[in-house]
């Protein structure tokens, strides 16, 4: 005897909707998934593969422009105004990007998440504040209170990571609590109060494995603000202190140059903007696969 | 009315937060003496500038006195120009204000119609093109966006000025910077929201009974596609402020963010406190206002 199943009910079948997204589907990211591993390859092995000294050049040796524009083999993407590899410079930033990224989102989004998770469960005034948080943290101008920061304390890898993780714990939160708020109503986290699991373990084994897929795209969708900012915090000065690379300061000080050498600040921006644009594309990607109901998010 | 006084509630404290924490880094960076006093006063002058300041109170009795003083608007001096906060704030205003109100003009003449577009040839060559606009105006830091326009219009073509307010056309190349990447979130939120939209129930009504593709684009889809955008354009607007500051910096042009940037190197931290609380002001009152337009708007937030 078969037990009757409900057929699941199409609603428009013939829709466009569904047939474009599962074209969409079935192509992997090629081009994000290719531009990613070599970024990551260039941070890991970074003094393998620079062919020049990134914090060191030669002042006879400025200015000099790609190999494509007029310049030698020597300096593939030329040599910024103290005479810098400017292909080496940028290999090493990548390590910067990559380390400021991954402890960024790391740390950010274990902290958003946590909240989340008990601003869902919890519900009432734990909720409420935790909320209120989340809005007043929206509500900062980051970018400000960066440059107060770097002021008063001074630059350096520690505060820019700091304000990377203030920049996106709160994305994780509202997401994750949203999440939460459909889980918690469902049978099993009723079955498993019944049986008398404490909130912490309910909240461990049965909502938080609900919440990673919406956290992985989150966190996917943040990478692209989480590089910007970097960027932007690095052109203003309140990022890593030179003369280590980063690809935002890179910009900054090629930009008095820009009249007579225009590659020492945009070659580092296009590196920006190709990393941003893969993560992007990859979060779209994800996001789509795992839940298309997840489109409204943005990054 | 509920969810308006929590609303307003919610915005004062975020204001406070802010105060709190410019003034404890004003207390962190070291005594306000030092830098308004000559090298060799008297102890005496000293204790008296103290007790002037109000430096002899308690921290928290300090810290009203800040606050009392914000409210009248008086930000202390500047601690390069010996004028006061206020009134170096208030004169760089209208420049900040005209480049975001370009900016922003151009993210919504722009950003709208493209949006609309996409989502209308969905899948076609338009689609595309637009959505390309979109994707490298949202991952093209808005820094190298303003210097590749600078190589191109002001260096290569010449066509308009690169730095500085020497006139209107010195606002093109700035307004345009700042306003692609507003666009270009408004375009993609614009779009899926009109896709939603184009896909209801009630538009496919609207189809069934004969009504004009115009007017079912517009009329009901459109619409109804608003909601998202709206608040998307508030919050553009904040990102514009908070923009700028990048933007000013790469142009020279004298507006508040520049004045923050220049305040960072001459280490005039009651300036940039300045900014930070006339910025963080207009955030907090755009928020409350999109809150308000979207009650407006949209009945069902009333009941909450």
């Amino acid at each position: 005897m078969t037990t009757p199943v409900a057929e699941p009910v199409l609603l428009n079948t013939w829709s466009e909707t569904a047939r474009y997204s599962r074209w969409r589907l079935r192509r992997w990211p090629i081009s994000s998934i290719v531009i990613l591993s070599v970024l990551i390859v260039s941070a890991v092995f970074a003094p393998l593969i620079a062919p020049h000294d990134a914090k060191l050049g030669d002042l006879g040796d400025r200015h000099i422009p790609p190999m494509l524009f007029g310049g030698t083999s020597d300096h593939i993407l030329g040599t910024d105004s103290l005479g810098r590899d400017i292909f080496s410079r940028i290999v090493h930033g990548a390590r910067i990007s990559v380390v400021v990224t991954v402890v960024a989102l790391g740390v950010g989004g274990i902290i958003g998440t946590l909240l989340g998770v008990v601003s869902g469960y919890a519900g009432g005034w734990v909720d409420e504040v935790i909320m209120r948080i989340v809005d007043i943290k929206f509500a900062v101008p980051l970018i400000l209170i960066a440059l107060a920061l770097a002021v008063v304390l001074g630059p350096s890898l520690g505060l820019l990571l700091g304000l990377l993780v203030f920049l996106v714990w709160g994305h994780f939160a509202r997401q994750v609590r949203a999440e939460v708020l459909v889980i918690v109503t469902m049978d099993y986290v009723a079955a498993a109060r019944s049986c008398g699991a404490s909130p912490i373990r309910i909240m461990y084994r049965h909502i938080l494995p609900g919440v990673i897929g919406i956290v992985a795209v989150v966190g996917t969708l943040q990478v692209g603000a989480v590089v910007l900012a970097e960027a932007s915090l690095s052109f203003l000065g309140a990022g890593v202190p030179p003369p280590t690379p980063a690809w935002g300061s890179m910009v900054a000080e090629g930009r008095l140059y820009i009249a007579t050498a225009w590659w020492v600040s945009l070659i580092p921006g296009v590196v920006i903007g190709l990393l941003v644009i893969a993560v992007t594309l990859l979060g779209d990607w994800l996001r789509d696969r795992l839940d298309p109901r997840l489109r409204q998010i943005q990054g | 009315m509920r969810f308006l006084a929590r609303r307003v509630i919610a915005s004062i404290v975020t204001l406070l937060v802010v105060t709190m924490l410019v003034f404890g880094l004003s207390r962190i960076q070291g005594d306000p003496r030092s830098l308004l006093i000559s090298e060799d006063a008297t102890q005496k002058q000293w204790d008296a500038l103290g007790q002037e300041l109000g430096l002899d109170q308690p921290v928290y009795k300090q810290y009203l006195l800040y606050v009392t003083n914000l409210v009248k608007g008086d930000m202390g001096d500047s601690t390069l120009q010996r004028k006061p906060v206020a009134e170096i704030l208030w004169s760089r205003i209208p420049n900040t204000a005209m480049l975001a109100a370009a900016a922003f003009a151009f993210a919504i003449l722009i950003g709208v119609p493209l949006g609309v577009l996409s989502a209308v040839k969905r899948g076609g060559f338009w689609d595309h093109g637009v959505r390309s606009f979109a994707v490298l105006g949202q991952a093209m830091p808005v820094f190298w966006v303003s210097l590749l326009l600078i190589y191109i219009f002001a260096v290569g073509l010449n066509w308009l000025p690169a730095s500085r307010n020497t006139g209107w056309t010195s606002l093109i190349l700035p307004a345009v910077a700042l306003g692609w990447f507003g666009a270009s979130g408004q375009v993609r939120i614009l779009r899926s929201s009109m896709l939603d939209a184009l896909d209801s129930e009630y538009v496919r009504l609207a189809r069934g009974k004969g009504v004009s593709a115009r007017a079912v684009i517009w009329k009901h889809a459109f619409r109804n596609a608003l909601l998202g955008p709206i608040t998307f354009a508030a919050l553009t607007l904040a990102s514009l402020i908070t923009g700028s500051i990048v933007v000013e910096t790469v142009f020279s042009w004298p507006g508040l963010g520049l004045l923050a940037v220049q305040a960072v190197s001459n280490s005039d931290y009651p300036i940039l406190q300045g900014v930070i609380l006339l910025t963080t002001f207009v955030f907090v009152f755009v928020n409350l206002l999109v809150d308000v337009l979207y009650m407006a708007i949209d009945p069902r937030i009333r009941i909450r």
